[in-house]
This record gives structure tokens, C-alpha cells and sequence, in this order.
């Protein structure tokens, strides 16, 4: 057993896969030498040499557009987008072949690679750093998107990404990277895709949340429980793509009070579709109107202000109240 | 010292076999068997009727829009001739030709411009990749596929093809960008068949070749004469040979024409001179390729009534079985992923309820041809 961060954790599970199966390969800008912006591929280039950890040209779509005919090909290729921000250089051919090529090949050639990249905000970036896009990724069809919130699962998530036949987007929330370590066992683990879990069991309401802002998620349970008296249960989605509807249903039937709370904005993002599914699929089980405490219909501000955007404890504990009190 | 022209050690040329009248140059001609030049021919003149009998299909409604190949034979098909099967061919739209070569069966190809994600079964025995619409996004996944020839050092490559229009996209340079660096045996073909829909080659670029875009990524340029199937396959044969032997990647500028619309959805006539059109029918590479062949004996009027009557029937049954094809209505929602999620289950179960309901006429899928 060892503690780690999410950093060391991501290079842990890069590490693994890549001893295991000699077809996984690592691309994208300064991954080789310098072992990535934030040090994740670190050691990489050194244990497994500049064919399997490349350095490429600054150029994103071509860092996808190899991807896909690398996995074309038979390679498992674990992609590295240096930003989220820059993620949009690649949009087309994520939307055009990675998702695409399954299908229209009736299963012919699959695109099992991995595109990994710093996600979201909180670390006092400049512009085009803190971009949470995920609802863009889960628009499309074809895709699995996951987030992971701790050093356990990023490292179990990521070898389920790798080793999955589909392509996935992995994104790795920058405020977690080094906010806290966990310890992580000996033998490599997976998680099932689409599965998550309950970070914490609460009786009064549902707080439905992911990535970085499950922190904050789980710090406003605790304000609630000590300072209120209210059992928050919360929800740890890990996928947003799929969604585990099974755990979102169990946990709102169990307590009919619900707060979903994720940094990206509001309109049309994952909380819009968790909302839709539970009124769909359990709105006789609600005590009270659903409440989301999410980012805002707004760019992100630049950073000197990203923390009045960004959902906190305070915000989260706020709409529960409010929900609480219905 | 201070100013001099910087020598680049690159090679950049232009290439052609066969004159305009199908005269050959000796010196250059390709030692090819008398059955495969036979069999070409055969190729490109399926080609052209496959072409044709597209065209009729759209007007009666019967497949969705379509885009001609048609004076663009010789250019995909030379390239496709000099293929391995192990070899990977990845198109753009244009390469009617090249995908008959590579065993690409007529009535997929119509399952294709019919609107069936059927007609992108790929080939058993290729290596191909199907059609692919945006505009050069097909590099980049080209440019990988080279990648992993090379990872995997079977001495296979990798032949991509995009339009003169594809050069002005950044997919197409940052694909050669790569291929450069990484010394990937790819062989980048343009077809340049002198129109973007309505923009002309001119509009397109202020370079006076598209083959010189090469040297700006560090690869060899050819310019061929992509009318003369010969020179196209002099070119390709010398770029697979290089690619093979790990000399890297080769830029090949086929100089063509598109002699029918972009698609049937756009009236040429709108854009381009009538007697521009008629300028390059008489570069037609279908006619060179059988004024060669008849010079050298190999070609008469009997031996050609005989194909057509062969591509004829082809034809007819390809036809047939295209018309007979019934999709499963509800097999778009089976192969997003490996195993379908529980969402796509839940869709699914909601719309056979829905289209399966009692008491109400089933639904069909909607066929192009009725």
C-alpha cells in the first residue's frame, strides 16, 4: 500500500497498463521528455522508451487524428490533450471518427484510445485553462466520459479507460491533482464503466456530484449534519457517460430531496440531464423542486475571481437548505 | 555570406507517361503483364459505368445525393494497382476506381450513396477504410495508420487521398507535419481535379503546385499527371518502394479533372466555362488508357464489346441487389459501443414499443428507392 496523489496515481495506472500491454502507447505534447505540464507521464520515456511515449508536434487534431488510426491499427493509444482549453483544436475528429468509427464500420475498426486532459478550474490558471467541457463529450454518442475525484479511483478508472474497447475521455480535474493523497493497494484495480458510487450514506437529501466539486459536496454534508441536523447522502457519479441512473434513482426514492452540483455550466450540463431523468423516472418520490449549484451561463472568469464562479461548500449547503426547507 | 539561396535537398518533379493522344514515352513506360493492363482498363470502364448508372439512380430517386468520379479514374486506380492487399487505403469520395481495384463490390458501393451505413462494410481481404466526407480529416487518421505500419515494421503503408480543396484545411498539415517528423510510410495523394465545388485550383492556393507543400514538411513532391493511369503508377510504385524501405513519406499532386458536378446537388454550368469541361474530355483518361492499349495491341473492338457486355451484367446484378437490401430498422442503436448501454437499451425498448405497438400499420424504414 502506498499514498498517493492523483498525479502519481494517474502515472501509476499509465505505468501498469503500459508494462502489461506492450500496444498501449502514450502521445501528446511534452509527455516524453519534460513528463507532462502537470508530471504525469513521469518516467515514462525512460522505462519505456520515445516509440511508446512520444513527444509529438504541438497540434492537437494530429495528436487525435494519430490516436484513431493507431487504434485503426491495433494500438491502444492513451492521448494527452495538454488542456482542457485546447481540447477544441480536436473537437472535429473526436465528433467525426473517434466516436464514429465502431458504427459505421458495423465493428470492423474500433477506436479503443484513451484522450486524457486536464479538466476544470481552481488552480489560479490563465485563460483556456480551466474549461469544464465535459457536456460537450457526453453529447456525443459513441463516447464514455469519466471523472475521476481521488487517487483510488483515478488510478482503477484509468486502467478501465485503457483496457475498455471504446474510446473514452478521461478528465482529470487539475484541483485535485495534488490536493490530497490516498492510499491506493499493491495490485493494479478497475472499476466498471458507468458504475458510481456513494461517497457518503445520508437519509434526508441527495447531493448528486463529481470531480472537484465532490470535495466541496462532501465538506457542505458535514456543515449540514453538524451545524443543521441534515443527513446529506452524496452521490460520487465517476461517468458522466453513462449515468448510473441506478444509484441516482435509489438514493432520490430513499431521501425525495435532491441538490446536484458540478462546476461546468448550467445550461444543457450534466445536471440538466440528471434532473430530466429524475423527473422522469422518479417524480412521484420528490418532496421538493430540484436545485442545481453549478458553474454559470458565462465563460469562467479569469482567475483572480474563478472562486466566486466555482460551486463551494457555501453554495452547496445554501440550495440544501433552500431544498430542505421546501 | 550573409544572403544566399538556401539549397533544400528535397526532390520536387513532374511526371507523365502517356501524351494527351495516349502516345507512350518509352523511356518511361512501365514494364506491366499484358493481364493486368487488361484488367485495368476493365477497372476504370466499370468505373465510368458504375458512374453513370449512380447518376441515373440519383435522378430517379433511388440512391440520395451522389458525386461523381467520373475523369478521375486513372488517379485512384494507379494508386490502388501498386497496393499490397496488406497495404491500407484510405479514401476521400472520389476513388470509385481505386475501391473496384481493391475488390470493393459495386452493390456496397451503392448501399453507400443509398444512405446504408452497409456500404462501409470494408473488404475482408483489404485493409481499406471507407469513404470519408469532412474534408481532410481523413489525413490525420491516414497519418496514424502509417504510424502504426511503421510501429509494427511489416514494411506495409499507407496511401491517403484528399482533393485540391483538402490542402487549404490544417487537418492535411498537421497530418504531412507528422508524417514528416516521424519518417511515416505514407503516401499523401491530391487529387487535384480543379475545383472545390465553385472554387477553382487558382482561388485555392497561391502556390504554382500543390506537390511543392511537401517541401515545407520535409518529404519528397511529385506533380503526375493523374489523367496517364502510367505515370500515376511510375510515381506510386517509386513512393511504396521508398515508404517500404523506410525512406519515409511522398506527397504525390495528381493533376485531374472533375469532368461531372461536385454532387447532384450543384449545377457546374453555374461555375465553370463549357468549353473548359471540353478541354479535359480530351485528356480523358479512360481514352488514353485504351488508345495505349490498342497501339500495343491489347485493345479492339471485339475485346471491348465483350467487357461491356461482362460490366453490363455486373451492373445489373449489383443493381438488384442493392434494390433488394432491408436494412434491420433498429440496428443504428447496436453498434455505438461494444456492449449496449443502458441507456441506449431503455431507447431502444421505448421505440420497438412505439413502432411495434398493436393495431397500427409497422413502421418501415424509409428506403431512397421505395
Amino acid at each position: 500500500m502506498a499514498e498517493l496523489t492523483v498525479v502519481k496515481a494517474i502515472n501509476l495506472a499509465l505505468a501498469e497498463a503500459m508494462r502489461e500491454n506492450p500496444r498501449v502507447l502514450v502521445l501528446g505534447q511534452d509527455v516524453g521528455v519534460d513528463e507532462g505540464v502537470f508530471r504525469v507521464t513521469e518516467g515514462l520515456l525512460k522505462e519505456f522508451g520515445p516509440n511508446r511515449c512520444i513527444d509529438t508536434p504541438l497540434a492537437e487534431a494530429a495528436i487525435v487524428g494519430a490516436g484513431v488510426g493507431l487504434a485503426i491499427s491495433g494500438y491502444l493509444p492513451v492521448c494527452e490533450i495538454q488542456f482542457d482549453g485546447f481540447s477544441f483544436q480536436a473537437f472535429h475528429l473526436v465528433e467525426n471518427h473517434v466516436r464514429r468509427f465502431r458504427n459505421r464500420t458495423r465493428g470492423r475498426y474500433t477506436v479503443p484510445m484513451v484522450i486524457r486532459m486536464p479538466y476544470g478550474g481552481g488552480i489560479r490558471a490563465l485563460e483556456h485553462h480551466s474549461e469544464a467541457p465535459e457536456a460537450l463529450y457526453v453529447h456525443l454518442a459513441g463516447l464514455h466520459v469519466v471523472i475521476p475525484s481521488g487517487p483510488r479511483n483515478a488510478r482503477a478508472l484509468l486502467r478501465a479507460a485503457i483496457f475498455s474497447p471504446d474510446p473514452i475521455i478521461y478528465l482529470e480535474p487539475k484541483a485535485l491533482y495534488r490536493a490530497f493523497r490516498e492510499e491506493v493497494p499493491e495490485e493494479p484495480e478497475t472499476l466498471p464503466i458507468g458504475k458510481g458510487r456513494v461517497a457518503r450514506d445520508g437519509s434526508d437529501l441527495t447531493i448528486i456530484s463529481y470531480g472537484a466539486t465532490l470535495r466541496a459536496a462532501l465538506e457542505a454534508a458535514d456543515e449540514l449534519d453538524q451545524e443543521h441536523g441534515i443527513s446529506a447522502e452524496v452521490l460520487d457519479l465517476l461517468w458522466v457517460a453513462p449515468l448510473d441512473d441506478e444509484l441516482i434513482h435509489t438514493s432520490v426514492r430513499k431521501t425525495g430531496r435532491v441538490i446536484v452540483a458540478h462546476e461546468a455550466p448550467r445550461r444543457c450540463g450534466v445536471g440538466a440531464e440528471i434532473v430530466a431523468r429524475i423527473v422522469e423516472g422518479s417524480l412521484l418520490y420528490l418532496e421538493a423542486p430540484i436545485k442545481r449549484v453549478t458553474g454559470f451561463d458565462t465563460v469562467i472568469p479569469y482567475f483572480a475571481n474563478e472562486r466566486t464562479y466555482l460551486p463551494d461548500a457555501g453554495r452547496i449547503v445554501h440550495a440544501a437548505l433552500e431544498v430542505a426547507r421546501f | 555570406m550573409p544572403r544566399e539561396v538556401l539549397k533544400i535537398p528535397l526532390r520536387l518533379e513532374s511526371l507523365a507517361v502517356l501524351s494527351a493522344q495516349g502516345e507512350v514515352d518509352a523511356s518511361l513506360e512501365p514494364q506491366l503483364p499484358e493481364s493486368d493492363l487488361r484488367r485495368l482498363y476493365k477497372t476504370m470502364l466499370t468505373s465510368r459505368r458504375l458512374d453513370e448508372r449512380c447518376l441515373q439512380l440519383q435522378r430517379q430517386g433511388r440512391i440520395g445525393t451522389f458525386g461523381p468520379s467520373r475523369g478521375q479514374e486513372a488517379a485512384s486506380l494507379g494508386v490502388a494497382y501498386v497496393l499490397r492487399d496488406d497495404d491500407w487505403l484510405v479514401p476521400s469520395f472520389r476513388e470509385l476506381a481505386g475501391m473496384l481495384w481493391r475488390g470493393w463490390p459495386m452493390s456496397r458501393l451503392l448501399l453507400w450513396w443509398g444512405g446504408h451505413e452497409a456500404g462501409n462494410i470494408v473488404p475482408e481481404n483489404v485493409c481499406d477504410l471507407p469513404m470519408c466526407i469532412p474534408i481532410a480529416s481523413q489525413c490525420q487518421y491516414g497519418m496514424g495508420i502509417a504510424w502504426g505500419c511503421k510501429l509494427r515494421g511489416d514494411g506495409s503503408v499507407c496511401a491517403t487521398f484528399c482533393g485540391d480543396g483538402a490542402t487549404s484545411e490544417g487537418d492535411f498539415h498537421e497530418a504531412l507535419n507528422f508524417a514528416g517528423v516521424y519518417n511515416l510510410p505514407l503516401i499523401m495523394v491530391i487529387q487535384n481535379n480543379q475545383w472545390a465545388i465553385s472554387l477553382p485550383r487558382s482561388a485555392q492556393t497561391a502556390a504554382q503546385t500543390l506537390a511543392q507543400k511537401a517541401i515545407a514538411y520535409g518529404m519528397d513532391g511529385v506533380q503526375v499527371d493523374g489523367n496517364d493511369l502510367l505515370a500515376v503508377i511510375v510515381a506510386m510504385t517509386e513512393a511504396v518502394e521508398k515508404a517500404r524501405t523506410g525512406g519515409g513519406p511522398t506527397l504525390i499532386e495528381a493533376v485531374t479533372y472533375r469532368l461531372a458536378m461536385h454532387t447532384t446537388a450543384d449545377d457546374p454550368s453555374k461555375y465553370r466555362k463549357a468549353e473548359e469541361v471540353r478541354e479535359w474530355e480530351a485528356r480523358d483518361p479512360l481514352l488514353r488508357f485504351r488508345r495505349y492499349l490498342v497501339n500495343k495491341g491489347l485493345l479492339d473492338e471485339k475485346i471491348e464489346a465483350l467487357m461491356e457486355e461482362e460490366i453490363a451484367k455486373e451492373l445489373g446484378a449489383a443493381v438488384q441487389e442493392y434494390l433488394a437490401y432491408r436494412p434491420d430498422p433498429y440496428e443504428f442503436l447496436h453498434h455505438m459501443y461494444a456492449e449496449q448501454t443502458p441507456e441506449l437499451r431503455r431507447q431502444e425498448s421505448e421505440l420497438r414499443a412505439y413502432l411495434e405497438r398493436p393495431a397500427e400499420r409497422p413502421a418501415q424504414v424509409e428506403h431512397a428507392h421505395g
